[in-house]
């Protein structure tokens, strides 16, 4: 029984054929590079096909559930003519990548670029894969290239009617050029892009077969349990290593870093044991005394400071607000946040005098193999990271310091490999938190209620900062004006207001940042979309009609707003008892938005009934799939709306668990209709956008149902209850 | 040594009586398709049963279990993806990164032998899996398509 977790020879070798050369652990694998290509003939990077007609689709990028595995697989397919059901997958390792000259480009899987930023290069490896396999074919029946054609896997020659396989070409087609500027299909020919095919990957989550990084078992493994200083900043002084070392299991407590410490022991669960049990001396840091309140009181200093970095600007906002009729103001916050993805930080990593290799789920396979070289000491080409499926992403795994951690710890152990697992506690206290930000909000309408400018102040965390200093302008961090921009990918801003300044004053608590899915679109969403609800309700304006006012030159923006109002039945009652909320927003590429239908009982307790999302993604390659991202973004978006803060006392975070940090369950779970209005000229992400709008539509129909407007966050802070 | 009865098979387990199941299925026994999201009983991605029961396998140790119970982790669900929540998993694609579902299926199981026609509050009642990637619509509609309403 105990073979079922291990894992194969061939389930290794599948995850990593591209690199089975490079690949040996301990226990020999049959094949060396040369003769695996044999074995499996690769046609271009992107696409093997196997004699008996199999097809592998090389994925670059990661699947953490979003399905852009299926979805880029379905990309290459479609070019390649291929016979979908024929259609698998594999994933190249990064260290593979280096040394073919990043042939499969950008690991990176985050910001819904998945398949927006690759479709074109995957369709054109697809492409070139399909002209050599005919080129090959017409080469052995000695007829011209143009008399034949692909389709189902199957080359045809049409004058004859001969008929020859890509399997049995394939070997043949490998050895061609592989051809330049390849012809792309237009989207309305597509027979298995655009179309919800089933995901590639459901079967092995059905049975227990599907192996997460938290699964991985190598011969020889042991584990590690790892803990570091809880207070951001702060050190690791000493540990008593003596006090556990006879404990069950235990076979090593080693300093990760200056400030980490792991028990390494047969299995985890002891590690994790002998770990709790360990003395540890902290120096807590710089910040051991900074707490909600200390980091709270910084960011509204940020509200009125005199020097801010300028996100959007049109006319003058200070001077149209203030000789306006009507001046409304509202200050928003919105709180620190774990991703909390269901599988826990891991990898594991064999180290040894020659090499190094991880195995580890990860957004970005490179990072991963960076993070492994400079933490093994060794060169590049004596290093490689192998992908495994993710248990939730999030963001979170864009970062590799869990990487680096299980590298710095299977050093300590030369020819063993360890696997980290860190627990939910840790996971929890080692964040990469949603950024803590507070926005004013200030507006001027003029007689007839129409908005005549606007100032929003963001006062708060740079994500850049935190993550990527070098990515700041001269300071300024443009990732924080996300969904506020003038244009481009990240806006355009929904609204023509002839006077507008948003701007950003920089406050970095000392709580690190990250990417957290739907990123600064989340709060800035909410800023802008519940404060056009109080505008509209400052000026007696219904919320629908006075954005439509504002949205003359942005019919995309409009387009999807219309979609969810009608879809919501804005304008005609709502059942007894219940109120709608709108809410719109750009960003990842995409134009969403969302209405929601809620009920708010006498005491307090917020139900919602009902959710209409419309997105328009620009083309869409899988529309069950991208409704399963719209339908589990108002599950990311109002588990983050309704539970989820971090809370930060003596510098250090004060939720640990799904207890106290808890996550919405299906109880709480709205229906939700999603429409899809791909407009067919744009490429844009769905992974992320909708979480956006999940709040602020919530918050507006709150309001609607209450006349209370929350303006901080999560809601389970707020006192709904009817007087 | 604990003899534990999992999947229709004797398991000698070489832990502490204090171990978890969770990490006696999952480190001892092999069975890692039962997952660790929380270890306080909150997440339900342990989610095994016992005797027919769901219970979250993170809190109950190993000194606690007789050897006639008859434990039943996901992997021993069905042989071949042929229970009927399976099948209607199959069918809609429910799991998005999958890690939560074993512990999903193994809830809805139990409650479809329980009550072979769940209510939606029943559903409500007896689901109370975390799942952080959103499948809970599909997780009621695999639920009542596996029942037939």
């Amino acid at each position: 029984m105990a073979d079922n977790a291990v894992l194969s020879r061939r389930s290794l070798l599948k995850g990593s054929a591209a690199a089975a050369g490079a690949f040996t652990l301990g226990f020999s694998i049959p094949f060396t590079e040369a003769q695996a290509q044999a074995a499996t003939p690769e046609v271009n990077a992107w696409v093997v096909i196997h004699p008996d007609d199999r097809i592998v689709v090389r994925i670059a990028r990661s699947e953490m559930g979003q399905g852009t595995l299926t979805g880029l697989a379905q990309l290459v397919a479609e070019e390649l003519e291929a016979d979908w059901s024929k259609v698998s997958w594999e994933y190249p390792t990064p260290g593979e990548n280096l040394r073919r000259n990043r042939v499969w480009r950008n690991f990176s899987t985050g910001g819904s670029r998945g398949i927006r930023e690759s479709h074109q290069y995957v369709r054109e490896g697809g492409a070139a894969a399909r002209i050599m396999l005919v080129q090959a074919a017409a080469k052995e029946w000695g007829v011209p290239e143009g008399e034949c054609r692909a389709a189902k896997s199957v080359i045809t020659h049409t004058p004859t009617g001969r008929t020859v396989t890509y399997g049995k070409v394939a070997a043949a087609a490998a050895k061609l050029e592989v051809p330049k500027d390849v012809k792309l299909k237009p989207a309305s020919e597509w027979t298995i892009a655009g179309k919800s095919v089933k995901r590639l990957d459901t079967v092995d989550k059905l049975n227990g077969k599907q192996v997460y990084g938290a699964d991985i078992r190598l011969p020889g493994m042991l584990n590690a349990a790892i803990r570091a200083c809880p207070v951001f900043g702060g050190t690791l002084v000493s540990f008593d290593a003596a006090k556990v070392t006879g404990m069950p299991g235990v076979k090593k407590v080693v300093q990760v870093d200056r400030r980490t410490v792991a028990v390494i022991a047969d299995h985890w669960w002891q590690a994790k044991t002998a770990l709790e049990a360990l003395p540890i001396t902290w120096d807590n840091g710089p910040h051991a005394s900074a707490s909600s309140e200390t980091i709270a009181a910084t960011l509204r200093e940020g509200l009125d400071a005199e020097q801010a970095f300028e996100g959007n600007k049109a006319g003058d906002a200070k001077g149209a607000i203030a000789s306006a009729a009507k001046r409304v103001e509202a200050t928003y916050s919105y709180p620190f946040q774990n991703h909390a993805c269901m599988e826990p930080m891991n990898a594991t990593a064999l180290w040894t005098p020659e090499k190094c290799e991880v195995w580890c789920p990860t957004q970005n396979g490179e990072s991963a193999l960076a993070a492994a070289i400079e933490a093994s000491g060794h060169p590049a080409a004596k290093c490689d990271v192998h992908k495994v499926h993710l248990g939730g992403g999030f963001g979170r795994r864009g970062r590799s310091d869990y990487v680096t951690q299980a590298v710095l710890i299977a050093k300590q152990m030369p020819g063993t490999p360890v696997k980290l697992l860190w627990s939910r506690e840790e996971d929890m206290l080692q964040g990469t938190y949603h950024p803590i930000t507070m926005a004013r909000m200030v507006g001027g309408l003029d007689k007839d209620g129409n908005l005549v400018g606007l100032h929003m102040r963001i006062s708060g965390q740079s994500i850049l900062s935190g993550v990527n200093p070098q990515g700041l302008q001269n300071g300024r961090d443009p990732v924080v004006f996300q969904g506020l921009n003038p244009g481009g990918q990240e806006g355009p801003f929904g609204y023509g207001i002839p006077n507008l300044l948003i701007d950003h004053a920089m406050r970095n608590p000392h709580v690190p940042p990250g990417f957290w899915r739907g990123v600064n679109l989340n709060q800035n969403a909410i800023y802008v979309e519940c404060f056009m609800d109080e505008l509209a309700h400052a000026a007696g304006v219904d919320p629908l009609e006075f954005r439509r006012r504002l949205m003359k030159n942005t019919p995309k923006h409009l387009a999807v707003l219309e979609a969810v109002a009608k879809g919501i039945g804005w304008g005609s009652p709502s059942a007894p008892g219940t109120a709608k909320g709108l809410a719109q927003i750009m960003g990842f590429g995409s134009y969403v938005a969302a209405a929601a239908e809620v009920s708010v009982s006498n005491a307090g307790e917020i139900k919602v009934h009902r959710i209409v999302a419309a997105t328009n993604p620009g083309h869409v390659v899988n529309p069950d799939q991208v409704a399963a991202q719209v339908e589990g973004s108002f599950v990311y978006g109002l588990s983050a709306a309704f539970h989820q803060e971090c809370t930060v006392k003596n510098g250090r975070i004060v939720e640990e668990n799904f207890d106290t940090y808890p996550a919405m369950r299906i109880n709480e779970m709205p229906k939700v209709e999603s429409i899809l209005v791909p407009s067919g000229d744009f490429w844009g992400g769905v992974g992320e956008p909708t979480i956006a709008v999940a709040a602020p539509a919530v918050m507006n129909a709150i309001f609607a149902a209450t006349g209370k407007r929350v303006r901080s966050l999560p809601l389970k802070n707020a006192d709904l209850r009817r007087a | 040594m604990a003899s534990l009865n999992v999947n229709g098979r004797v398991v000698e387990i070489d832990a502490h009586p204090d171990t978890p199941l969770l990490w006696a299925l999952r480190e001892q026994a092999g069975l890692t398709g039962t997952k660790y999201g929380c270890g306080i009983a909150q997440c339900g991605a342990c989610t095994v049963h016992i005797d027919g029961e769901p219970v979250r396998s993170c809190s109950i140790t190993l000194g606690s279990l007789k050897a006639n119970q008859k434990i039943v982790t996901i992997e021993g669900l069905s042989p071949d993806i042929s229970h009927p929540i399976q099948k209607a998993w199959l069918q809609l694609d429910v799991p998005q990164c999958g890690y939560c579902q074993s512990g999903m299926i193994m809830a809805a199981a139990a409650l479809l032998a329980k009550k072979p026609k769940p209510t939606d509050a029943d559903i409500d009642e007896a689901m109370t899996n975390i799942c952080r990637c959103g499948t809970y619509n599909r997780v009621r509609a695999g639920i009542k398509l596996a029942a037939g309403i």
